[in-house]
């Protein structure tokens, strides 16, 4: 036989013998061919043991051959980084070199020390977890969870961070089409020939759905398989279309929005270095055509799980399309007339079909006929009551429905079908409610809730003829919906063939599923068998959720695909209730599992989130700053020489800002541009302080509260004109301080002829701080005299600076004599470096957010969000200088007369002064009156600054104490775990209390 | 007094490009730019100082020259001057009632381009890039990945893309992951 | 992701551009000064939060930048329409289950 498995079978299949592909299963190399997947490949090598089951850890096979599998998954490994669980063994296709591995086993597949299990299931019945581990309570932190934990899972996950990347895409058509069979195809055609955007897409890697199997069917004259490669070709060269193969439709969600998930190199032995992993397409349809066929159903036996049993659509796909007998000796249990053809396509292959097991007593139909003309023998009225064999079923046993003796018939495979169950999982997530169908006992689209239709299978179509012209209707029908002028489009399909579907069986098979130890399986990934669903009826479980989480039914990665209406029949059967009553378990997304990978998409390393430069920040790297994240932004920390640990850095800077000056990126500070002849009415109304009367030129240090009182931001306002203000705001509030503003004033001062604009980004801004402050800028100043009597402090001017256009902002963040140069961002680095080159050679520094903070602390300016905390009033910050007395109106002035905001006892703002002249105090540390009151102590108020003051030779310390500016003198503590460290409550400015220096 | 120095600008993403077979990714040259905030009423007293009528139609721009004006808001458009006229100056003789703020340095620019532009930028971009939806003119602030962006169509396959000064290495670095893909 | 009709775009754009700004049709008294304890407290703390439709602001942050107002129903998600700030609230009479809050209806924010 051929390299590439002693089961391939010459000239049968659509797979090329000139294309081998090497791979390896548990560390042995296997050959199949090019479009196998691990399955198909591996059973063509006569291998049907592939995996442990989750529970039992029982010998499993190759239930399906597609997306449903319960029982194939295995790794794939390409490193120790690129190692993915439970991969589908039926999804998977080969490559060369692809290693796989099977799971849920030890030490060997073959040999599972974990199927003690098995022996001892009378233990692990429905329910067992739920009873079991109940008590005592302690065992649960030291033997419950872990051994949970341990036996929990199947596979292993990679070692390495996830070295691949991922894509994502938003896409918008007319008409998206779920599913590539013949239904998604016709569909797609009809809609794109009418002039719709079409998206197609199908989760296998070809199109064709069911014609991979249905080997009878002909369309427009040709094999049905070869029609839907040409058709996927001809919609593929369509402008209008995009046709996606190896994407899965997982999520359908609100407004016809759906999640498609691509795997983009999965199937690839070497891909190349830019192509995306996977990629995630997010689609916005206007019509969704759902078109996802139907999944057949196993049969409920006892030991229905052993390799080698297997679905016979299945098998019929393993040798129409792989040229792989799934047996020699292949057995057949039904409920259904696919399965014939399954089993007259194997035994024309030259297969030995002992037997048609079909549970019905009088099947008719043109299938049955012709499987007793090619002398198969047929027993109907007959079920398969068990199986033999063991890591390979060996044999059926076969038993009349009414009773008699059973027989053993030989077989190295069993292929089954109860039916078919239309895919309406898509149709269900999108809030579409499913129907009963009682004569073909079936669930099917009900009412919609969204813009979609489904068609074929899904939709219960069942001949295909049927299926193609439904198909072309819905495709044109969308079209027309969706775009104004769709044209008609002249898609026609002639069908001969097609097999028949008819016949369905739910739940248990007769005789097959009844005493005490007996495994008929429903559920195989979760191990869940009819007893156990049996078993949850009789302990009360009465909806079918309840009886879904006791039991796990259809829980598992497959979300029941197979099991969920066998589960909801032996359900309703053991309550005595009709299916419809019992009901159906909601369908949700995901589909299929979807990688975190394909969610995550660019969202990862640099691109998770945006971190904001200022124009100076590679001047600052250069400098050596060390940076902190202020928000989005990376401000200068400080600024550390060689041999200096972040303190000794912040005390020089700080020392030589108050001896000589220090330069520091003020840039983030929020800046917004408030232009119009209302300019100054609305600032008056934004901010507490009065603002009609500043003249321009002039500074103003303003606060901003929200309605109910407290202080929303801060910062100093420029008026550059009569007409024009230049306000800033605190880094962290500029993006909501500018929504606060606009909500103002487009709804509440919509007569106002103001317009906002942010400027943060327009201006780089430099401070330049401390004595020899104006000596170091005064070179690069043109058109401003900065003579303190012609440029005060608070004052601004526009003038050139280093040639460029600026506004220079005589302002002190510091307490000393300061600038703020405002110069156009593109030049600030080259403005930067320029003013650093001289201040340097005077002996000026760089000085980080750290030195910033510490510097207005001495004195006593706060910062919001640090000594606010939202529920502070300008009043408790002792900043009620800054409330306009005589204004009738700005926003907080009703909140500020509010009576909890006006009694006594409110927290305000001091400073303290710690006893030992050294302990600086931890910020958010609490602050009580009596250190030696019991537990829990009354706590009076907290630390919101505290830093070591080397300008004061000692630390300062501000916070928020109940009737903090009663308590001046007083002595408080702040209780610690080893002690109570005693301070002194006192005013907040520590330094340069007169003020002169900023007049200097 | 120094010596009195012209600086340059110097663009946040200078000398960054990325290219490949379907898309290019490269800063865009220095420019001048306006926020300009007007009523209807100021509409076309602003148009005649600036040399260009004012869109008023939703996601629409003009054009004359070197000089765009995209509509952002039903009062609001951001006007870009590519060439060496001085816009605030133009802008200084429409006798009536608005708002110009200098925004040419908070803005940087982005060129994107190449028969893969649109899906390139669909990795982030949440709107219909069609040539129906999304039409050459066409213009939109809107979102990219994290970041806000405003995106104005020039040709079938050259997108702009302005963003904050501070949010372009994050723009640059998302679309030239984006192109990869393609 | 829901879309959005913006009612200065005239056009439907994804929710990413939007921000939800809290109840609609709540006006700040012109005389805020002077109005008492009860009537402060109604304006600014007290709000509806009707199971069915309600009336809310959004703005269209990353796109025109304007506030606007919104009938959605929080059963189902929907937005049953959009409109401008400042225009009184919309007839909603013959959408079906609506359990429309008994407000009076008022102009502005």
């Amino acid at each position: 036989m051929s390299s590439a498995g002693e089961h391939r079978i010459a000239g049968v299949g659509r797979l090329t013998p000139a294309n081998p592909v090497r791979f390896t299963f548990d560390g042995k190399a296997y050959s199949g061919l090019q479009g196998d997947t691990i399955a198909s490949a591996l059973i063509a090598s006569g291998v049907h043991l592939v995996g442990r089951s989750f529970k039992y850890h029982r010998p499993r096979g190759i239930l399906s051959d597609g997306p449903e599998e319960p029982n194939a998954l295995v790794g794939v490994r390409r490193d120790a980084a690129r190692a993915t669980p439970n991969v589908r063994a039926t999804v998977q296709e080969i490559y060369d070199g692809l290693n796989a591995v099977s799971q849920n086993r030890w030490p060997s597949l073959s040999f599972d020390v974990g199927a003690v299990n098995d022996i001892a299931s009378p233990l692990f019945s429905a329910g067992f977890y739920y009873k079991t581990f109940m008590w005592p309570k302690v065992a649960w932190e030291h033997v419950y969870e872990p051994f949970i934990r341990n036996a929990a899972g199947l596979g292993q996950a990679p070692t390495e961070p996830d070295p691949d990347h991922y894509a994502a895409q938003y896409a918008h058509c007319d008409v998206l089409v779920i599913g590539g069979g013949v239904a998604g195809l016709s569909a797609a055609l009809a809609a794109a020939e009418s002039g719709a955007r079409v998206i197609l897409c199908d989760e296998r890697a070809a199109f064709g759905g069911a014609l991979r199997f249905e080997a009878e069917a002909r369309l427009d004259g040709k094999p049905g398989y070869d029609w839907a490669q040409d058709a996927a070709a001809t919609l593929a060269a369509m402008d209008n279309v995009r046709i996606l193969s190896r994407t899965t439709a997982f999520g359908y969600y609100a407004q016809n929005f759906v999640g498609l998930a691509e795997r983009v190199t999965e199937h690839l032995a070497a891909p190349a270095a830019d192509a995306p992993r996977e990629r995630l397409w997010q689609v916005r349809a206007g019509r969704v055509i759902i078109a996802a066929g139907a999944i057949e159903r196993h049969m409920v036996f006892a030991n229905n799980d052993r390799p080698g049993i297997m679905l016979a659509s299945a098998a019929r796909t393993f040798l129409n399309h792989h040229g792989v007998a799934v047996g020699r000796k292949v057995g057949v249990y039904t409920a259904n007339d696919s399965a014939y053809a399954a089993a007259i396509d194997l035994k024309k292959a030259g297969i030995d079909i002992p037997a048609i097991v079909d549970v019905r007593d009088n099947p008719q139909g043109s299938a049955i006929d012709e499987a007793r003309a090619f002398g198969i023998r047929v027993l109907t009225g007959h079920a398969v009551t068990g199986t033999g064999g063991k890591l390979r079923v060996a044999s059926m046993i076969v038993e009349p429905n009414k009773g008699g003796a059973a027989e053993i018939i030989p077989v190295d495979a069993l292929i089954m079908s109860a039916g078919w169950t239309p895919s309406v999982h898509m149709f269900s997530q999108s809030r579409g409610k499913v129907a009963w169908d009682a004569a073909t006992e079936r669930f099917l689209p009900g009412t919609y809730a969204q813009d979609c239709v489904s068609i074929g299978a899904c939709n219960g179509t069942d001949r295909l003829e049927e299926s193609v012209s439904e198909a072309i209707a819905a495709g044109e029908s969308a079209a027309k919906a969706t775009r104004k002028r769709a044209k008609k489009s002249k898609v026609k399909i002639a069908v001969e063939g097609g097999g028949d579907w008819t016949g369905s069986m739910l739940g248990a098979g007769p005789n097959g599923a009844n005493g005490k130890v007996i495994k008929a399986f429903v559920d195989f990934q979760n191990d869940v068998t009819a007893k156990d669903i049996r078993l949850a009826v009789q302990e009360g479980m009465h909806s079918i959720e309840h009886v879904k989480r006791f039991t796990t039914n259809g829980m598992a990665t497959d979300q029941g695909k197979l099991s969920n209406l066998h589960g909801l029949a032996i359900a309703a059967e053991a309550l005595g209730r009709e299916i419809p009553k019992v009901g159906l378990t909601t369908f949700r997304a995901p589909y299929t599992p979807t990688t975190f990978g394909a969610i995550v998409g660019h969202a990862r390393g640099e691109l998770f989130d945006p971190a904001r430069h200022t124009p100076m920040h590679e001047s600052e790297v250069a400098a050596g700053a060390v940076f902190e994240d202020v928000g989005p932004w990376k401000r200068a920390w400080y600024y550390p020489r060689a041999g200096e640990d972040m303190h000794a850095a912040v005390n020089r800077e700080c020392r030589t800002v108050r001896e000589v000056a220090g330069m520091f990126d003020a840039t983030t500070l929020g800046k917004i541009e408030v232009v119009g002849p209302d300019a100054a009415e609305f600032l008056n109304l934004i901010y507490t302080n009065p603002f009609l009367k500043l003249g321009v030129g002039r500074l103003r240090y303003g606060i901003m509260c929200r309605e109910d009182g407290f202080i929303y931001d801060d910062g100093v306002v420029g008026r550059m004109a009569e007409d024009r203000f230049h306000v800033t705001t605190t880094t962290g509030g500029a993006p909501r301080v500018l929504q606060h503003m606009e909500d103002y004033l487009q709804t509440e001062f919509p007569h106002m002829k103001v317009w906002l604009t942010s400027t943060t980004e327009q201006w780089a801004v430099i401070a330049v701080q401390g004595p020899k402050a104006r000596e170091i800028i005064e070179p690069f100043v043109e058109g401003i005299d900065l003579s303190n009597e012609a440029f005060p402090h608070m004052s601004v001017r526009e003038g050139t600076f280093c040639g460029v256009p600026t506004r220079l902002f005589r302002m002190s963040f510091t307490g000393e004599t300061g600038f703020e140069i405002n110069v156009p961002a593109d030049y600030g680095r080259q403005v930067w470096e320029k003013v650093y080159e001289r201040g340097k050679s005077m002996g000026m520094c760089l000085y980080g957010t750290e030195t910033m903070h510490v510097l207005r602390a001495e004195k006593g300016y706060i910062i919001v969000g640090q000594d606010t905390d939202g529920t502070v009033t300008p009043y408790d910050a002792g900043l009620g200088w800054a409330v306009g007395k005589n204004k009738t109106d700005f926003v907080g002035i009703r909140g500020l007369k509010r009576p909890d905001l006006v009694a006594d006892g409110r927290r305000q703002l001091v400073g303290l002064k710690v006893k030992d002249g050294k302990t600086v105090l931890e910020e958010g540390a609490q602050i009580v009156a009596d250190p030696n009151q019991p537990v829990p102590m009354k706590m009076i108020g907290w630390v919101s600054s505290s830093y070591w003051s080397e300008n004061c030779g000692r630390p300062i310390a501000l916070a928020l104490v109940e009737g903090g500016f009663e308590r001046m003198g007083r002595t408080l503590y702040v209780p610690m775990p080893d002690r109570a460290i005693e301070v002194e409550v006192t005013g907040t400015v520590f330094f340069d209390e007169e003020g002169g220096r900023i007049n200097g | 007094m120094v010596e009195a120095t012209t600086l340059q600008r110097t663009l946040p993403l200078e000398g960054r490009v990325s290219s490949g077979p379907r898309v290019t990714i490269r800063p865009a040259p220095t420019a001048q730019r306006v926020s300009l905030r007007a009523s209807a009423d100021a509409v076309s007293a602003v148009s005649k100082g600036l040399g260009v009528d004012l869109p008023i139609t939703p996601k629409q721009s003009a054009r004359a020259g070197a000089r765009a004006v995209l509509w952002l808001g039903p009062d609001e458009w951001l006007v870009i001057e590519e060439g060496e006229r001085d816009l605030l100056a133009d802008l200084g003789r429409a006798k009536a009632l608005y708002s110009a703020v200098d925004v040419s340095h908070r803005n940087t620019a982005i060129v994107v381009s190449g028969p893969a532009a649109a899906d390139t930028l669909n990795a982030g971009c949440p709107q219909d890039l069609s040539l129906e939806a999304f039409p050459v003119g066409a213009c939109s602030r809107t979102v990219l990945g994290k970041i806000e962006i405003v995106l104005y169509r020039t040709a079938e396959d050259v997108f702009r893309v302005e963003c904050w000064r501070s949010f372009s290495q994050y723009a640059f670095a998302f679309l030239a992951e984006a192109a990869r893909a393609r | 992701m829901l879309l959005i009709h913006c009612p200065y775009c005239e056009e439907e754009r994804p929710e990413m551009e939007f921000r939800h700004a809290g109840e609609a049709h709540l006006e700040r008294p012109k005389n805020i000064a002077e109005i008492s304890d009860e009537a402060f407290a109604a304006y600014f703390f007290y709000r509806d939060n009707p199971k069915g439709v309600v009336f809310e602001r959004w703005r269209h942050l990353h796109g025109c930048a304007r506030f606007f107002n919104a009938a959605r129903d929080t059963v189902s998600d929907k937005f049953l329409t959009t409109y401008k700030a400042g225009q009184p609230k919309p007839d909603l009479v013959g959408a079906a289950n609506m359990n429309i809050p008994a407000k009076s209806g008022k102009s502005g924010k």
